[in-house]
């Protein structure tokens, strides 16, 4: 039977290649996507076994959020419901996509602990995992964009489709992200809580529920914001404003520097990891 | 063609998530062994030290020792798991390993799903792996159990498919811990046709135990592991004693 498990290796504590192993690593990773999509698939259908709606669970509760919250910011911002409420549904399942995708980064490593502990198994097969999973919900959550504008009767034109780069900014974010805080959240525990309240802060400070409008003058400092620049790469072009210049260099800037530094990391630490989980 | 080849090797296991300051103070005082502190203040178990050995095609090794003594750590560095602080390790043959029964096992998915999603981890097309899961349902023996969900399984249920599942892949060199000798003898007699057949195709078997007779039945040769340092290693009448 043809496997392409490891047939031979050697490792020499004299001549640790850290940066030739990280990129076989990332290689094979990626050689080996399909696994990673069945387990990524497999989480989704464990997380909702014997539930009777199942991921549409996902859809329905970012539903209830965006009509609560809708009608009552709407309200306190003195905007009009049929403005506001396509803006909202847009901003909150963007951030829906982006928040947990960074809580769920955290468990990595360490949700996948007794493979890494049994077999020898690229990383970056659980990074790409954590990609695929967050790309099956988001694909639950989405089309409730197409809804609300159908209901409110915005057309974004064609310019919407720019919205796809911004789309795979999100997914190299992801998945460098996932490959750094998942490594981290294995050797310091203390992570993920100090993440989840990053998260939480950053859903306030960033432009979701409230408009960039709102904040007159401070607007331009806006894309310092990561989430904001990532967000708004996305954002502009379903809402058929498009993101300005500025936007788009911040968002490609920081989605650079989490590459280079979750790289340089992963190829620091690679070897480490086994003994972290 | 298979063949393991350690010289110098050592794995030092760093603490971590507990009180490393109080155990660091309490390390001054004794004189340990096996727990010290590394070039960077770290408190590290040195669970193997300077191991050097050659294991040849057709052996089959036994690694006796008591509990703690690196039997287990020394299995995942030959599987590829640890990496050594110091000296080098060569491995030639594709590995199978059977160190941790529940290891890889999605206690959600059914006993196929995860014969399945293991032939995946091994880097099979999901057709491969299919077949395969014909295969290891008809070795488990699991009956209708094959399509519960593991965590309904028994401990020695789960050693069965287990057992049943690394076996197939037919590796050429295979690790074992001694936890799958938890089924019952039936499925042990059977475990051991299959193991021979594995071994006669000229491979390597390294297996944990502290079951002497499995080892004078099994085994070639045994290493004696005490503390991280072999004491040891010889023909199992030369380690044992004659039976």
């Amino acid at each position: 039977m043809a496997t392409s498990s490891p047939r031979s290796f050697e490792h020499d504590a004299a001549r640790p290649e850290r940066g030739a192993r990280a990129r076989a690593d990332l290689l094979e990773g990626f050689q080996r996507w399909r696994l990673a999509w069945v387990l990524a698939r497999t989480d989704i259908t464990h997380r909702y076994r014997g539930s009777v709606l199942g991921p549409l669970w996902v859809t329905i509760s970012t539903a209830v959020m965006l009509i609560s919250l809708g009608f009552l910011y709407a309200k306190l911002f003195q905007i009009e419901v049929g403005v506001y409420l396509p803006w909202l549904a847009v901003s909150l399942i963007i951030w829906a996509m982006i928040g947990q995708a960074v809580t769920e980064a955290c468990a990595t490593i360490t949700s996948a602990e007794g493979v890494v502990r049994q077999m020898p198994l690229p990383y970056s097969v659980h990074a790409l995992r954590t990609v695929f999973r967050n790309a099956v919900v988001a694909a639950h959550n989405l089309p409730l964009i197409v809804v609300v504008f159908l209901i409110f009767g915005v057309s974004p034109g064609w310019g919407a489709l720019w919205a796809i780069p911004g789309l795979i900014l999100l997914a190299i974010n992801v998945f460098w992200g996932s490959l750094l805080l998942g490594l981290l959240c294995a050797r310091f525990r203390d992570i993920p809580p100090i993440v989840a309240s990053v998260m939480q802060i950053a859903f306030f400070l960033t432009p979701v529920i409230w408009k960039p409008e709102l904040i007159e003058g401070a607007q331009v400092y806006l894309p310092l914001n990561p989430f904001f620049a990532v967000m708004e790469t996305m954002r502009g072009p379903i809402m058929g404003t498009g993101a300005s210049a500025t936007v788009w260099i911040a968002a490609i800037v920081y989605t650079g520097i989490v590459w280079a530094v979750s790289q340089a990391f992963f190829t620091r630490f690679r070897n480490r990891v086994a003994f972290w989980v | 063609m298979a063949r393991i080849e350690a010289e110098g090797l050592a794995i030092e296991y760093p603490l971590y998530h507990h009180n490393a300051r109080s155990l660091k103070r309490r390390l001054m005082g004794a004189t340990p062994r096996r727990l010290k502190e590394d070039p960077s203040h770290r408190v590290v178990v040195a669970a193997l030290r300077n191991l050097t050995f050659t294991i040849e095609r057709g052996e089959r090794v036994a690694l006796i020792g008591p509990n703690g003594a690196g039997k287990s750590t020394l299995l995942r560095t030959v599987a590829g798991i640890y990496e050594p602080v110091a000296g080098r390790l060569r491995v030639e043959g594709e590995i199978g390993s059977l160190i941790d029964p529940g290891a890889g096992m999605e206690a959600l998915a059914t006993g196929r799903e995860n014969i399945v999603l293991r032939g995946l981890y091994r880097g099979m097309s999901e057709a491969e792996a299919e077949a395969m899961a014909e295969e290891v349902v008809a070795f488990a023996d699991l009956g209708e159990f094959i399509d519960v969900q593991i965590r309904g399984y028994s401990a020695g249920m789960q050693v069965r498919l287990a057992f049943a599942l690394a076996t197939a892949m037919m590796p050429e060199i295979l690790l074992m811990d001694e936890w799958f000798l938890a089924g019952d003898a039936e499925f042990m007699a059977r475990a051991e046709e299959r193991l021979k057949q594995l071994v006669t195709g000229a491979d390597i078997l390294m297996l944990a135990t502290h079951d002497m007779a499995v080892v004078r039945r099994w085994c070639t040769r045994a290493i004696r592991i005490e503390g991280g340092v072999i004491l040891q290693d010889g023909t199992v009448d030369e380690v044992l004693g004659p039976a």
